[in-house]
């Protein structure tokens, strides 16, 4: 037997509460682990946009189109690099309930500003050769188990062909990877000039133009730049880097992280009041054997550790199950969700941060009662005085 | 007596409590003298102090003024560590219920006091057999304090009282829980401790029969010895 033995031991003594315990601390770590996950998932293209990368949108919102040959004029602004353009096609493959991030964009220009993009050299020409070919990112084609070479019918809930018919048929002429930017290998590119011949409304317009710049450092001055171009025009502008930009974009939707830290600490501080309640009351059952083990010699500080070892015990078990559980969740609901879910897993940031938040757990609750164990009268203990 | 290693000198001990606005004197300027091998009862009324004497000897409890000296160390003067140190190394205590942590067998609760030593397991594991067996409950290593009967729980703490070879053992109405045929036993096993092994021992009872096994008896009344009877 040692020390390890008797902690384990003290645990065990009361299995369904220790069980009870393992459960709520279970369920805080897994809201933690899946919630947390989401939350990176949700905001990874925020942390992946280049700096020296600026999108310019119509003023009055970004869902208002611009018109194509802005891109044109914004290419003779000073310290502009390289531009593209992107409008949001509202694909989805064979059902409503599949939805594709799909734009439809100029694909020389595009790979020019998104130079982290990785594409084989012949699928790069294919794809630019073929006006009716698709560019995959490598999630999107291994969900559908698509390849280059492939032909796919892709409808829009947005566009209808000219002929009427809803369904595109495009080639995939290449797949590709973004090792800076996982995020993007969900996405479908379709050729713009393509886009453009083929739907009855919207043509000569885009949603969003995309550039780079000669130097992150110039960019607040070219983005005063453009949009002071475009001033009064018929679809006046709003420029900002593409970080700020996702950053809005998601705040649209609700500040995210607000939400999801206001669930896990409402979690996190019903555990603690649970769990360290119960481990008050788990040591006051046990002051007649804290009087017993002092009287054999074991220190105050001794006992003190054994008590905080249960309570950090209890909530790495409780963590680590409830952080595995969430891994797996996370990589559930990914592939429900279509678009940035892709990219939802456990990483080691939120594990280890998850371990970090288990650590101060067992420390809080363990605290109380360690204290009351390491200074609690034998006498007192054993009701000899 | 006084030159005597391993024997307790208790020198103008006084042992005072406050409840409330109120100030119990248990003992004011109590001597006394406990001789290594020796075997000595304490016996008194309620409340005569009995028990707040052993707490003082087994430095479980702090005198409110004078010494304890124990191998010519003032066991008074040792901080809480240093006690723990102290008693982990010299003392043994034995107690009415016994004591014994439920989720542990005979054989680990035996152990606990070697925890706290520099032992390897193989030389833990051969004291613990040694201590089962020298109180007859070798067999019963792996059985649950639950699984085992008081005298045999009794016998366990006992083996645990002397598996780290202390000088003294204190033992505080062992055999107020037990029938007379169990008690004997017990109280053989702590005549053997003390006659081959030496142990000096400290029984505090209300069990007149116990002292047809220690040494001598020593009475105790209102924090003051009355009388003091030798056997031996």
């Amino acid at each position: 037997m040692n020390q390890a033995l008797l902690v384990a031991k003290n645990l065990g003594r009361r299995k369904l509460r220790t069980t009870l315990m393992l459960v709520a601390i279970f369920i805080a770590f897994f809201l933690y682990g899946a919630l947390e996950c989401f939350n990176r998932a949700f905001h990874a293209g925020e942390s992946a946009a280049a700096a020296d990368r600026l999108v310019t949108v119509n003023r009055i919102n970004f869902t208002m189109p611009l018109p194509v040959n802005y891109a044109g004029r914004l290419r003779q602004v000073d310290g502009v690099k390289d531009v593209t353009f992107q409008s949001w096609f509202g694909g989805y493959f064979q059902d409503q309930r599949q939805p594709l991030l799909m734009f439809a964009v100029d694909p020389q220009n595009y790979l020019a500003v998104y130079p982290s993009i990785r594409m084989a050299p012949e699928q790069r020409r294919a794809w630019i050769a073929n006006r009716a070919a698709i560019a995959v990112g490598a999630t999107t084609a291994a969900k559908y188990h698509w390849k280059a070479g492939d032909r796919v019918p892709i409808s829009s809930n947005i566009y209808v062909r000219k002929d009427g018919a809803r369904a595109w048929e495009f080639d995939i002429a290449a797949v590709f990877s973004d090792p800076d930017d996982t995020a993007r290998e969900n996405i479908v590119l379709m050729n713009h000039d393509y886009f453009d011949e083929s739907v009855t409304f919207g043509r000569d317009q885009v949603n969003m133009i995309i550039f780079s710049t000669v130097s992150s450092k110039r960019n607040d001055e070219i983005a005063k730049a453009v949009d002071a171009l475009f001033a009064n025009s018929e679809a006046e502008t709003t420029t900002d880097t593409a970080a700020a930009f996702n950053r809005a974009f998601i705040r649209q939707v609700g500040d995210i992280a607000l939400i999801i830290t206001l669930v896990i600490a409402t979690a996190f501080a019903a555990i603690l009041m649970i769990v360290g309640n119960t481990l008050v009351m788990s040591v006051r059952e046990r002051t007649r054997e804290i009087g017993v083990l002092k009287t054999l010699g074991f220190s105050g500080s001794t006992i003190l550790a054994q008590i905080l070892a249960e309570s950090l015990l209890l909530a790495l078990v409780g963590a680590v199950l409830g952080l595995a559980a969430a891994s797996g969740a996370a990589v559930a609901l990914g592939k429900l969700l279509s678009g940035f879910g892709s990219t939802m897993h456990m990483t080691t940031g939120v594990f280890l941060g998850g371990i970090g938040w288990a650590v101060l757990l067992g420390l809080v609750t363990g605290a109380i009662p360690a204290w009351s164990g390491m200074r609690l009268q034998i006498a007192t203990a054993l009701g000899r005085r | 007596m006084a030159d005597d290693p391993f024997s307790f000198q208790l020198r103008q001990v006084s042992k005072r409590f406050v409840k409330g606005k109120e100030t119990i004197t248990i003992f004011d300027g109590l001597d006394l003298d406990i001789p290594a091998g020796d075997f000595v009862a304490i016996m008194g009324p309620s409340g005569s102090g009995k028990t707040t004497l052993l707490n003082l000897l087994g430095g479980i409890d702090h005198v409110t003024s004078g010494q304890i000296v124990f191998d010519g160390r003032r066991v008074d003067a040792l901080t809480e560590n240093q006690l723990s140190a102290w008693r982990a190394a010299n003392v043994g205590f034995i107690f009415q219920f016994y004591n014994l942590m439920p989720v542990l067998t005979a054989a680990q609760n035996v152990e606990l006091p070697l925890l706290l030593t520099k032992l390897g397991r193989r030389d833990r594991r051969k004291n613990v057999a040694t201590a089962l067996e020298l109180v007859g409950l070798s067999d019963r290593a792996g059985h649950y304090p639950r699984e085992m009967s008081g005298g045999q729980q009794q016998r366990v703490a006992i083996a645990r009282a002397i598996v780290s070879d202390p000088q003294v053992l204190l033992c505080d109405e062992p055999t107020g829980d037990l029938d007379r045929t169990t008690a004997d036993e017990v109280l053989g096993i702590l005549q053997l401790l003390n006659g081959k092994h030496g142990k000096t021992i400290v029984v505090v009872t209300h069990d007149p029969e116990v002292t047809r096994y220690t040494k001598r008896t020593l009475h105790l009344n209102k924090g003051v010895f009355v009388e003091r009877t030798a056997l031996a």
